[in-house]
């Protein structure tokens, strides 16, 4: 097959996932008897700086998010547990940054260090259960995301306060707290400073993937695990390991909102990013740039979804169904396109073989 | 791993798509309540819509998630809207909150709302506080007000265009506890709440409070759904929760059980009715009598009301009239903010000792405590 054909392939997957998607929302847009033409022109409509940086910073958490899962899945590892690690570990965050044992920054270091280990052990939990106990870590976790729940209901009432209706830590320190970034001179909405953890995040994966002997471990159980415990990976501590990274980065997806905009972990908490970044990670396909389009996309139709409710009377869960079908078209097309391109490529092969086959005949006949 | 990531996107996307049709769970926000007058609002009729031309101040609503037809606390909401469109001649635009939210997008919605020139930006429950707290010095001209809302609490210096418009529950809930143990024959009563927040336990506080006020040594169970405050779904949208909770409390000789769990009390009621004959239940936010099926209707005692169609309805009069207060706005007995119900006359026996005891709370005599005293 030639470079163009091949470049012209992998550029169509994305292009057709895409158009697929936007006609089967149109169909169900449809159905539903919704107004067709303000859903597209709400949806195509430039943000205002303002919800574009709240776009960025909803992007971020769900790359960081994103990221989490793909860790696990790069090898076969399906942590749904990103939801608990991060609502526990972004609470923790919270108590200890209110609890302002330490001055300063060195208060928000350790709150963020706290975080990681939190989420990293609650990951590692369900990592030890399935390497030492043989249990399934998709039941584990799901149940640990439950414990999680009731885990911080349980600490929120011994270690926070109760303002009016909501519950939530003590107020993190003025000097502990990390600002924001403006990225428009007069918006509103600025950058939180943790959101840059994200790009410092997907650099680390993509170098520990592509250039240490543990991320080429981790691809190689991914791809045949029987391959890779036969060229010598110890397959336990592998699953441990990565269940303790893919919940360290978990652990972050909370900070950047605490640390720049929420000052604690509260009543307003945004819960379900967990839920959504194995979305973001399969839409990405596991790729650390992948994944940031994917961050980006579900960043914009989960932004645009209010005005979509105001100015088309569309109800907001329709960007939900959205992106649900997002997902599914990027998965159908793409193995469509895989298949096509297999189908091509054996045909070519079988043709040059032919060809070449047809060219030996005439000596080959000779020689019986 | 080819076949692992279509299992994966398949387990993702359902999530997602069903997610969206889940739409319709009680408030989170929400101490539930579902029904009363507010039945009707779930058909197509859309007053914003249908009455674009008055001349009274205009209106941008954010609903809680769940919206419109939730029979529920944002119903409540829009019965208010809807009076306030009729009698005051105000025109409106409806938002509605998604699944998961986090400050930024209801910001976003606060903003989206008040640049399109409103007088007043109402938001209905308490997680829209954050982002009211946040948006409200953008627009000195908008009058912000959140439905039990803390945003007062969030705000460096007080704000003279932000309210928080809260409810005194365990007033209301005094009198229906008075009014089960002025019931019971069993000197037993049980209550099942939604969420362990501070919201709902107010709900149990006032109940306990007015129950040992008739007979200090009764026996009262209690149940809540679930402790995980982020979990609404379990809370305020599980009826079959609500009957699990109840149906005990009845087996162990409970004759009154009383809900403060949204749309999931219809669980409760299921289990009173099912209890059989002389089994009461008593309903939340509005009269719960009115939307309760008829097997049902005969069972439910009373309903502890949260008028937060009164609270809409004001404060849209008090921006009309120029009169916005801001700050805490308490809806408490002595405006009839909160108060129980008396359709289906089974409480017409004991009406004078609770109007008495009614009197007594507006007065000061009796204070009721907002947290349970075990």
């Amino acid at each position: 097959m030639s470079v163009v054909r091949r470049g012209a392939l992998a550029l169509a997957s994305p292009v057709l996932a895409l158009l697929l998607a936007g006609l089967i929302i149109t169909v169900v847009l449809a159905v539903i008897g919704d107004d067709i033409a303000g859903f597209w022109s709400v949806m195509s409509s430039v943000p205002e700086p303002r919800n574009a940086v709240a776009m960025l910073n909803q992007a971020s958490v769900l790359y960081l998010s994103g990221v989490a899962a793909a860790i696990g899945f790069r090898m076969n590892l399906f942590n749904i547990g990103v939801e608990g690690q991060y609502r526990l570990a972004a609470f923790a965050a919270g108590a200890v940054a209110g609890a302002a044992w330490l001055p300063g920054y060195l208060n928000s270091l350790l709150a963020v260090v706290v975080a990681m280990a939190v989420g990293a052990a609650w990951a590692g939990l369900a990592g030890a259960l399935r390497a030492y106990r043989g249990v399934s870590e998709v039941i584990s976790t799901i149940m640990l995301n439950s414990i999680a729940g009731f885990l911080i209901s349980y600490l929120i009432v011994k270690v926070g306060r109760t303002t009016g209706n909501a519950t939530g830590t003590d107020p993190m320190p003025e000097g502990s707290r990390i600002g924001t970034i403006a990225i428009f001179p007069d918006s509103p909405t600025e950058l939180y400073g943790l959101s840059l953890l994200a790009i410092v995040v997907g650099v680390l994966f993509w170098l520990v993937l592509n250039r240490t002997r543990f991320g080429f471990e981790l691809r190689a159980t991914g791809a045949s695990d029987s391959a890779a415990v036969a060229s010598g990976v110890d397959s336990r501590r592998m699953i441990v390991t990565t269940m303790l990274l893919s919940g360290a980065v978990a652990g972050l997806v909370g900070l950047p909102v605490i640390f720049s905009s929420a000052y604690n972990y509260g009543s307003s908490f945004q819960a379900g990013l967990g839920f959504a970044g194995i979305a973001v990670a399969l839409l990405g396909r596991n790729h650390p740039v992948g994944i940031a389009f994917a961050a980006l996309l579900f960043a914009y139709l989960s932004q645009q979804a209010n005005l979509l409710n105001i100015l088309a009377g569309i109800s907001p869960d329709i960007v939900a169904v959205a992106q649900g079908v997002v997902v599914m078209s990027v998965v159908i097309v793409y193995e469509v396109v895989r298949r096509y391109r297999v189908r091509a490529e054996q045909t070519q092969v079988a043709s040059t073989l032919s060809a070449e086959s047809r060219a030996a005949a005439p000596t080959e006949g000779a020689a019986s | 791993m080819r076949r692992f990531s279509k299992i994966a996107a398949l387990a993702a996307a359902g999530t997602l798509v069903l997610a969206g049709c889940g739409g319709g769970s009680g408030g989170s926000g929400g101490s539930g309540g579902s029904g009363g007058d507010s039945g009707d609002s779930q058909s197509a009729e859309d007053v914003c819509q249908s009455q674009a031309d008055g001349d009274g101040p205009s209106i941008g609503v954010a609903y809680d998630v769940g919206g419109r037809g939730d029979r529920s606390f944002n119903d409540s909401a829009y019965e208010g809207l809807k009076r306030a469109v009729e009698e005051l001649g105000a025109t409106c635009i409806e938002a509605v909150a998604g699944q998961d939210e986090n400050d930024n997008v209801r910001a976003e919605r606060l903003r989206t709302l008040a640049e399109g020139d409103y007088d007043l930006v109402i938001a209905v429950g308490f997680l829209y506080s954050p982002a009211a707290a946040e948006v409200a010095p953008e627009y000195a001209e908008t009058k912000f007000a959140v439905i039990d809302g803390f945003s007062q609490f969030l705000v460096e210096e007080p704000l003279d265009n932000l309210a928080d418009l809260t409810f005194a529950e365990e007033q209301g809930s005094y009198l229906v506890g008075m009014a089960a143990a002025l019931k019971t024959e069993s000197d037993h009563i049980g209550y099942v709440g939604g969420v362990t927040s501070p919201l709902i336990k107010k709900f149990e506080a006032g109940y306990e409070a007015g129950a040992r006020s008739v007979t200090p040594d009764i026996q009262i169970d209690v149940a809540y759904l679930t402790e995980d405050q982020d979990d609404s779904e379990t809370a305020f949208a599980n009826p079959p929760g609500g009957r699990n909770a109840a149906a005990p409390m009845y087996e162990d000789g409970a004759d009154v059980v009383y809900h403060a769990a949204g749309s999931s009390g219809s669980g409760v009621f299921e289990a009173a009715a099912a209890a059989g004959d002389n089994m009461w239940a008593i309903g939340v936010d509005s009269d719960q009598y009115l939307t309760a099926p008829e097997d049902q209707q005969p069972h439910i005692l009373t309903s502890m009301l949260k008028r937060i169609d009164t609270a809409v309805f004001e404060v849209t009069e008090s921006v009309a009239d120029d009169s916005f207060e801001s700050g805490g706005v308490v809806y408490d007995i002595s405006v009839d903010g909160v108060g129980y119900s008396t359709s289906g006359g089974f409480v017409d026996d004991i009406e004078d000792q609770l109007e008495e005891a009614k009197q007594q709370i507006a007065d000061g005599e009796i204070e009721v405590p907002t947290e349970p005293q075990g």
